[in-house]
């Protein structure tokens, strides 16, 4: 049980969780303000994992250099994504984007090995990141070890600045607007605004916040495997949105917190329980993953159905609706 | 690429174990509601994990430059990087077989020792005596090339009347998915993004019947429609019916389909693992020539069982009276509803058929792809672009699309790696959007 708890702390501050962390904020500018339908933001941080992994173990680019490199090809994805679909129902904008995300998953797990290095993914990136960690100790404090510490502390600054910055749009006319046209588009429109135009701004805008999670992804494990990025990756940052309440600034740090540290505690119930006689002839430790995420999507489901404001979320400021 | 030529289609060993009758009390419990049925049926006769963790090293030694003929009595050498070492002959028919026990977890090397081969026979040329094979599999499969390369290359030219082959087959397949993702589209609105789950569970049920049950094929893919068909009204009633009533919104109605995918994905992962499982009959059936194409009897009757049910569901959809009220619900529910039309009972059954023939086409899948847990969320992408291409919601649309899709991915692999097959559908899906974003078929109102 306390190893259950520890476990759960570490994961829940960790900086996978940070990762899911800045793209739920990003998806959060999409969906929450925006009313944008992206289930591909794992795209956005395939991106930026391999982008920024490859420019510099291949291409021998600085650090700040590949990041930059990045943002750039994650603002020319959201293009890609949006100018087809951004003038169409909801739908096709999700549509396209799951189906962008599989392809580039599929693109960075087989081709261009050159750069992409297969299903073993690209490594040998961190020199540069690590060379200015101030932490210098043996073993670990706190359950993290100093290269944990360093990107953990970095992490969270990311996040911190990157929910002021949102916080200051959301306020802002801007983000006034970009509500006002997941509210109705129709009367954004008649009052002369250019829709079109603010909801790719939108996209673009979670893009790169999400492109900033798979650099601290990329970074926290040393290494991009395309396999992370998979159809269960948006799923669970929309799980861990709406948990969090879509549509306030926090809720999708509160969420991912509380959903990975969740996810973790529950995952080491289930393994300690599938090591147990009775329970491991029908639950083995793989098995027990699966129930885990199991429970992700029947998460998800319930929260839709009964409390799609989820936890911290105002019901009046998320009117799902279709246009 | 899926109902491909059989003369490509590696033949593979799956192997099926018995289930504990503990599990069949415990998860009968454990899995109520949406996916009891599921649950239930896979339960009882389901596979499950195999225990042993030693490594098996295989392959078989074939000379070509004698007609495939087998090379017996070369010895094979494994070494571990954590010391051991362990050496096999191959037998009479070429085989070899090295088991490296579960405790040894190095990195392995397998050589083939080049002065036990017999007097001239010789490695191919330029190919190497020793493999590191990577990865983590319990069975490694390694090949060494002996004699003189004699497969043929063909010219890209030739291979087109074989991708436009396949690529029909495919479509044609891949059509019975996209019709009922677009009749329930047309009918309620919902983009259903489980749709693909939809497609695997008929594959998983024809699975279950023909591999575990060993009950004929045809029998068995009859029982996953059926069961498809129960799964179809299982999800509306249970699930879409209620959220309608609740007057919940489409766009939380998509998210709800995620978390359904989602769900029923790791349900599929739970009962058959990691595995790729395969059916017991016409698994790689016999081929046959024409010019420069190869097909098999098992193909063509899949595509005429394919085209008979397609032609039978647009005409009931034209000339019956229930397809005549899923036309006008589809047109307009509440005017449909008003004029004495059961628009719950149309959406039921549009439901019913739809997910019908989705099994269907996921039980023909089944043959060319294994079926895997992901057999249903990798197809649902092409399911997309098909029926965003042809046009949501319009069932002409549906098929048109899919065969474009089907011949785009097939003949695409020409000028393409293969592994990119599926960005070139995604590329069309956005060029389609572009240019047309009703569909090639869809009415031409405002979609946005």
């Amino acid at each position: 049980m306390l190893d259950a708890l520890q476990g759960a702390f570490h994961d829940g501050l960790g900086y996978l969780a940070i990762s899911y962390c800045l793209a739920a904020i990003g998806l959060n500018v999409q969906f929450g303000y925006a009313g944008l339908l992206n289930f591909g933001q794992a795209a956005f941080l395939s991106i930026g994992g391999y982008m920024m992994g490859a420019a510099i173990a291949t291409g021998g680019w600085p650090t700040l250099a590949a990041m930059a490199l990045a943002i750039g090809c994650s603002v020319v994805l959201a293009l890609i994504l949006g100018i087809p679909t951004l003038r169409l129902r909801a739908d096709y904008l999700a549509i396209v984007t799951i189906a962008v995300a599989e392809v580039l998953r599929l693109t960075f797990g087989t081709s261009f090995r050159k750069y992409f290095h297969g299903k073993d993914g690209v490594t040998g990136f961190t020199d540069g990141f690590r060379s200015l960690n101030p932490f210098d100790y043996e073993g670990t404090v706190l359950t993290f070890s100093a290269n944990d510490m360093w990107i953990l502390i970095v992490g969270w600054i990311v996040v911190a600045l990157t929910l002021v910055l949102v916080w200051l749009l959301m306020r802002s006319p801007w983000g006034r607007l970009l509500r006002a046209i997941r509210e109705d588009e129709v009367a954004v429109r008649s009052l002369g605004k250019n829709a079109y135009s603010y909801k790719m701004q939108a996209l673009i805008l979670g893009g790169v916040i999400g492109c900033f999670g798979g650099f601290i992804g990329a970074l926290g494990q040393a290494s991009v495997q395309a396999d992370l990025f998979n159809l269960d990756f948006a799923f669970i940052a929309f799980t861990m949105l709406i948990l969090g309440g879509a549509g306030r600034v926090l809720s999708p740090v509160v969420g991912a917190v509380i959903f990975w540290a969740a996810l973790s505690f529950i995952g080491s119930i289930l393994t300690d329980l599938s090591a147990q006689s009775g329970i491991s002839s029908f639950m083995d430790a793989n098995q027990a993953s699966n129930v885990r995420l199991m429970l992700v999507g029947l998460t998800l489901m319930l929260l839709m159905i009964f409390r799609p404001q989820g936890i911290f979320g105002d019901r009046k400021e998320i009117a799902l609706d279709a246009r | 690429m899926l109902l491909q030529s059989p003369a490509r289609v590696r033949p593979s060993e799956p192997t099926v174990r018995t289930w504990t009758a503990a599990c069949t009390a415990w998860a009968a419990r454990a899995f109520a509601g949406l996916i009891a049925v599921f649950a239930v049926v896979t339960i009882a006769a389901g596979p499950s994990y195999a225990a042993d963790d030693d490594r098996v090293v295989q392959g078989t030694l074939l000379n070509t430059a004698k007609d495939n003929e087998p090379v017996p009595g070369v010895t094979i050498k494994v070494t571990s990087s954590d010391g051991g070492s362990y050496t096999s002959k191959s037998t009479a028919d070429g085989k070899f077989r090295i088991v490296v026990p579960a405790k040894d977890t190095g990195n392995l090397t397998v050589q083939l020792v080049k002065s036990t081969l017999p007097d001239g026979v010789d490695l191919r040329a330029g190919s190497s005596d020793t493999r590191k094979p990577t990865g983590s599999l319990t069975n490694v499969v390694v090949s060494f090339p002996i004699g003189a390369d004699q497969r043929q290359v063909e010219t890209k030219l030739d291979q087109v009347p074989q991708s436009i082959y396949n690529g029909l087959l495919f479509g044609i397949v891949l059509s019975l998915g996209a019709l009922g993702l677009s009749m329930v589209f047309g009918t309620t609105g919902l983009t259903n993004f489980a749709h693909g789950e939809l497609v695997t569970f008929g594959a998983i049920m024809t699975y279950l019947a023909n591999r575990v049950w060993g009950l004929p094929i045809a029998l068995s893919i009859l029982f996953a429609v059926v069961l498809s068909a129960a799964f179809g009204w299982l999800n509306d009633s249970g699930l879409w019916r209620p959220l309608r009533r609740r007057g919940t919104g489409l766009i939380a109605m998509m998210i709800v389909s995620i978390g359904l995918q989602f769900l029923l994905r790791n349900i599929y992962q739970y009962f058959t693992g990691g595995r790729s499982l395969t059916y017991r009959q016409y698994v790689t059936p016999e081929p046959h020539t024409i010019g420069f194409i190869d097909y098999t009897y098992r193909d063509l009757i899949l595509v005429a069982i394919s085209l008979l049910v397609l032609v039978a569901v647009t005409l009931a959809l034209q000339y019956t009276r229930l397809g005549r009220a899923t036309r006008a619900v589809a047109d307009n529910p509440a005017l449909a509803a008003s004029t004495g039309i059961n628009v719950n009972r149309v959406i039921s059954t549009v439901w019913i058929v739809g997910t019908a023939l989705a099994g269907l086409g996921g039980a023909f899948l089944g043959f060319s792809q294994s079926v895997t847990y992901q057999l249903g969320a990798q197809v649902l992408l092409l399911i997309f672009a098909a029926t965003c291409v042809g046009g949501l919601g319009s069932i002409w649309g549906a098929m048109l699309g899919s065969v474009i899709i089907g011949l785009f991915v097939e003949l695409s692999t020409l000028v393409i790696p293969s592994q990119l097959k599926y960005a070139g559908a995604m590329v069309l899906l956005i060029v389609v959007l572009l240019v047309r974003p009703q569909g090639l078929l869809g009415r031409s109102q405002r979609v946005g």
